[in-house]
Parts: C-alpha cells; structure tokens; sequence
C-alpha cells in the first residue's frame, strides 16, 4: 500500500474541497457541484432554507439545484398535490434552469435516473440529494450521496457541506459473469456477504474486468443499492462506456479522476464473476440472499419492475427477454423509471417485437406512467401498491416490512431476469433455463 | 427541538432489535408531511415507529400526539434505509430525546446531528436485552452513561467524537455560524 496513493472518492472529495489531498476521517467542507430534490423531500428542505436564509434568500446556484418530482405523482392525495404546487412556486420564483414538474412536457420520472439522461450527472463531480439512493450516480465516476432536509437547505443556500471522507470499500470482480447473472445479482450478493451495515459511513468502490463489461444501467443498479449495505457512496472508474453514453446527455467538460494504484482500502473482497448466480433477497432484509435455484417453487402472488434499481430501458429488455411468448401467472406490474424508458418501451425490439406488445401478450398489468409507484408504498392509491399479506418479487431496492405498503406482505428482490421468470411461474424460478 | 446542551434525560424507555429501518420509524405514505410546517411536524410525532410489527407495544397511544417514551434504545445499525429527515423528526416530535444504539446507519445518525432533533448517542456494548420497554431510565450526557433508576445499573455511552462541537451548536446552520461561514439567520441577528 502507497501511503500517498488516494482512491477516486479520495481525489473528487480533496479537489472539491481545494485540498491536495484528503485521508479517510477527515472532516471537509466540500464544493457541491449539483443538489437533486425530489416532492416528497423538496418542500422540507425549502422550509429549512427559508428559515435560516430568510423568505427572499435566492438559492446558491439556479443551474445546479436540480428538481425531479417522482415520489407522490398519480395519487389523488391532496398533500402530495399541494407539495408538487409548492415545489412549482419555488422553481419558478428561484428561476431555476432544471425543474421537471409533472402533467408538463418536461415531466421526467424518477430522479436518480432521470438525472443523468437529462445531462446532470458527470465524472469527477460532487452531488448531494435528498434521496438515499443519490449513490446511484457513482454508476458515472461522481461522488454521489443522500443526505436529509437539513443538510439540503444548508447547501441550498451555500453550496457546500460538511463531511466526514468515507473509508473505501472495495470490491474487485475478474472475469465474465455467466449467462442469467446481471448487476442486481451482483450486488445482492455483496450484501449478503458483508451485511445490510457491512459498509456502514464507507466508499463502495466496484472495479475489474468484470465490471467494465456491464453498460450504464447495469452499473447504476450497483452503485444504487450500495446504501442497502449502508455505505455512504458507491462508485465505478468512468471509461469508454462511460464517456460514450455521456456523449450528447451533457455538453459540459469534465474532468475524470481514478483510484491510484495501491491505493489504501478498509478491506478488499476479490470475486470471480464466474461464481455469481441469479439470486433474490428473501424478506425482510436485502441482506438475506439466496440463489434463485435453491429458492425455486416459493409461492408468489404478484411481480413487479420498476423504480431507480430495476425500472430502467435494459431491466425492461431482459424481462422482455423471458417474458416474449410466455404468458405470466400472476399479476405483474410494469413501472418504466422515467418518460425516456416509457418511450423506450414502445421503441425498443426484441426479436422483431416492440417490449410493450410483448408486455401485452405476456398477460402484464397495464404499463404505468413513470414514477416511484409501489417501490416505497405511498399513499393508498399508489399503483401496484400492497395491501394485503401477497408474496411480491421485485426489482426494487428494499423488503424491509411494510415496504410496499403492507406490513403483513413478503418481499423479495431479485434481478429483472429472476422476476420475469418467475412471474412465468408463479413461483420463485431461476432464470437460466430460459436464457 | 429536543437537545439542547449536555445535561440528563429521565424518562421511560421503548426496546427495539437490530436494523431498525427508516419505514419503520415512519412509513412512506406520511412522507407527503412537510417537517418545517408546524402542524405536519406535530402529525409525524403521531406516526413515530408506526411502521414497527403489530407485536410490539404502540410507541404513540391511538389518538395521542406524542410518545410516553422519551428514550429508545436499540441494538445495530438503528435508522438503516431511507435518508428522509422525517425519521430522526418523527422521533423528536414524539418527545423523544436519545436513542441509545449499539450502531447507525450513516444518514440517519447524520440527521440527528443536523437538526439537534435527539441525541443519537451509542452505547459500548448491546443494551436491548438490558432494558425493557417500560423501564424508567436517566441519561448523563456528560458521564457518558444510562442508569436504569429501579436497579441502579449503569451502562457506559460512547463519547460522540467529532459531531460534539456539531451537536453543542444546535446543528449544521448552528455550527456554521460559530465558524462564520454563514450569516445569523433572519430574526435571530
């Protein structure tokens, strides 16, 4: 280990901060270079501002407060109306360059993957969010991570934060994964293996030649549930791949920054993609894994694909992949992440069909316009929302009880394959023997 | 707000296990509460650890606004999930002053700190099997300590670190301001 080595996280942390350097512990005040809110955490983190800035204080930087509504959209709640109205007021009194409301044209989806389509998300930078699942955006080589109301007004008004430089985590995948295993498999995995708090306040750093094979939304689904382990950012070294899929999202410069060789870790774990399996978490932890095939034969009542972990264009092609002339037995629900993947639904082909025929006459739920639906439950008339004691698996993020709205439900996550095949079932499945 | 400077909580303490997730403090569907607006601050305090099993002992009596319990004490990884501030909020507003943790989840912890909403204090070894809800307990913030007051026993409280000075000021905005970083805030000049 080179005392002088810094691992990426280390390096976007010092520079944003104006150090030369930082070491794990530190505390820093940091440069934020986007803060992301959403309605359900916007119109609090508005009030804190408006309190300690006062009522006509202008936020630090109208293009870098981005605001996604996504939580509280098709309901009939007159709360979560009221807050999209607030958040309305505010961007407009603000004069904010990035504000997506919805029942507009600019209506996006859910904001941890709306970001990066609409070009706020880039290597080497530093992003805040209202959301646990900011982490989703270390998918891009960024230091992304949530933090509350509180912290939000602060950078709201200043442009900066307090923080503690994590320690890193990290976990070095060789090889190629075999045909049924993607990202979600992956990451299921390591939470099984280190714990819901095994990476507790550290860096998930996620490299080897295994890991440079995945595209984007593959790594976003990593990078996502690194919070599920409880770390404070997940990340990935951005590379061809990643500057590719950047290529016409954003016409910003940016500057990447990489781990040094030998840089100082907390602890390392070196897999062989080889040994990965399709797999869900059993509830009520993401932490409790299982291969899919040990799992086979648990009863189902409902599938669901959707949200920041499983609703985006590829999660959509890989069930299409399964689904295609099958029909489900169970009811399952179809969430596309954002207005983007919507669209792709209708565009995107598998073997000569477009993924929503194939949704079709697969028997599916009618597809629902793009929001967090079901992923946290909501309010009562959620989409896909659980109310009873159903068995569910999804491509979610988390199974903790009461999850998807109803404490007496069981929820089990798993990759969109996994939940494709099963829906085919209606029974827990492995998804191999359709591939 | 609850904390202020140091001092010592008395109170009756609520027992809860490992992994005490953010839904469990309190579940999505009151997430279209605003924490900053007086009466849906008051309304989440209602709604504190509602999300827990139907087996455990109510946290907040049907119809009451706050808790009878003013400390929680919990085993590893206590506020895992979410990072909605309305969790540490939901606690506060209930009248809760300390959770008293073996671990916490990063986020969590940090919005206790942020908003001096309660105490998250850890303690130095696991105290769920040490106390039971009901139990009449006092807090010495500055012993570093939790007696429980039928038997005496005393348990020792990690020292909070580098968020003390954080805390001591009431919060991120508090603690900026000590430093200069930021103006006093409108009416408090």
């Amino acid at each position: 280990m080179n005392k002088n080595s810094q691992t990426i996280t280390e390096k976007i942390l010092a520079r944003a901060a104006g150090q030369e350097s930082v070491r794990p512990g530190d505390n820093i005040w940091v440069n934020a270079d986007i803060l992301l809110t959403h309605d359900i955490c916007g119109p609090g983190t508005i009030g804190v501002f408006k309190r300690e800035f006062g009522e006509d204080a202008r936020v630090w930087d109208s293009e870098k407060v981005v605001i996604i509504p996504d939580h509280y959209i098709f309901t009939a709640d007159e709360k979560a109306h009221r807050n999209v109205e607030f958040l309305k007021q505010f961007a407009a009194g603000q004069k904010l360059a990035h504000f997506y409301p919805p029942g507009t044209g600019s209506y996006r989806g859910v904001c941890h993957v709306a970001l990066p389509e609409a070009g706020h998300v880039r290597p080497g930078e530093v992003i805040f969010g209202t959301d646990s699942h900011t982490c989703t955006h270390g998918a891009f080589g960024a230091f992304a991570t949530g933090i509350g109301n509180t912290d939000a007004g602060f950078v709201m008004g200043t442009g900066k934060l307090l923080i503690k430089v994590p320690p890193t985590a990290r976990f070095r995948i060789e090889g190629s994964f075999p045909a049924g295993v993607v990202g979600k498999d992956v990451i299921l995995r390591i939470i099984g293996d280190i714990g819901v708090d095994g990476a507790n306040y550290m860096a998930m750093e996620f490299c080897g030649s295994a890991l440079a094979a995945l595209d984007m939304d593959e790594r976003m689904t990593i990078c996502n549930m690194a919070i599920e382990a409880g770390a404070k950012n997940g990340i990935i070294a951005p590379d061809g791949v990643t500057a590719k899929w950047l290529e016409g999202r954003t016409g910003k410069p940016y500057r990447p920054l990489y781990s040094d060789e030998g840089a100082e870790a907390a602890f390392e774990r070196v897999y062989d993609a080889a040994d990965f399996v399709p797999c869900v978490a059993k509830p009520h932890l993401p932490s409790n894994y299982a291969p899919a095939r040990d799992m086979r034969g648990t009863p189902l009542d409902r599938a669901y694909i959707g949200s920041c972990t499983g609703g985006k264009l590829k999660d959509f092609v890989m069930a299409a992949r399964i689904l295609k002339g099958r029909k489900v037995k169970i009811p399952t629900f179809l969430v596309p992440a954002t207005a983007e993947v919507a669209m792709g639904l209708m565009t995107t082909v598998v073997d000569g069909k477009p993924l929503v025929t194939i949704f079709v006459e697969a028997g599916c739920e009618d597809i629902a316009p793009p929001s967090c639906a079901a992923c946290l439950g909501g309010p009562a008339d959620t989409y896909g929302r659980v109310a009873g004691s159903e068995s569910v698996i999804s491509t979610t993020n988390r199974n903790f009880i009461g999850r998807m709205g109803s404490k007496s439900a069981s929820i089990y996550l798993a990759s969109p394959l996994t939940v494709a095949a099963s829906a085919v079932e209606g029974r827990v499945a492995d998804p191999v023997k359709y591939l | 707000m609850n904390s202020g400077s140091g001092g010592s909580i008395k109170g009756l303490v609520y027992v809860v296990g490992d992994n005490i997730d953010t839904d469990a403090i309190i579940p999505a569907e009151y997430l279209n509460l605003v924490p900053t607006i007086k009466s849906e601050y008051e309304k989440l305090g209602s709604y504190a650890l509602s999300g827990l099993p139907d087996s455990m002992p109510r946290f907040v009596e049907a119809g009451a606004a706050r808790s009878r319990y003013v400390i929680v004490v919990a085993g590893q990884n206590f506020g895992c999930g979410s990072s909605r501030e309305h969790a540490p909020i939901a606690l506060g507003a209930a009248g809760v002053r300390a959770v008293v943790a073996e671990s916490y989840a990063r986020i969590f912890f940090r919005n206790a700190v942020a908003t001096g909403e309660l105490y998250p204090m850890e303690s130095a070894r696991r105290l769920c099997g040490s106390f039971r809800t009901g139990d009449e307990a006092e807090l010495d913030l500055n012993a570093g300590r939790i007696v429980k007051v039928a038997s005496g026993d005393s348990f020792e409280l990690r020292p909070l670190g580098a968020v003390a000075p954080v805390i001591a000021a009431g919060g991120i905005f508090g603690y900026a301001r000590k430093a200069g970083m930021i103006g006093s805030a409108p009416g408090r000049a």
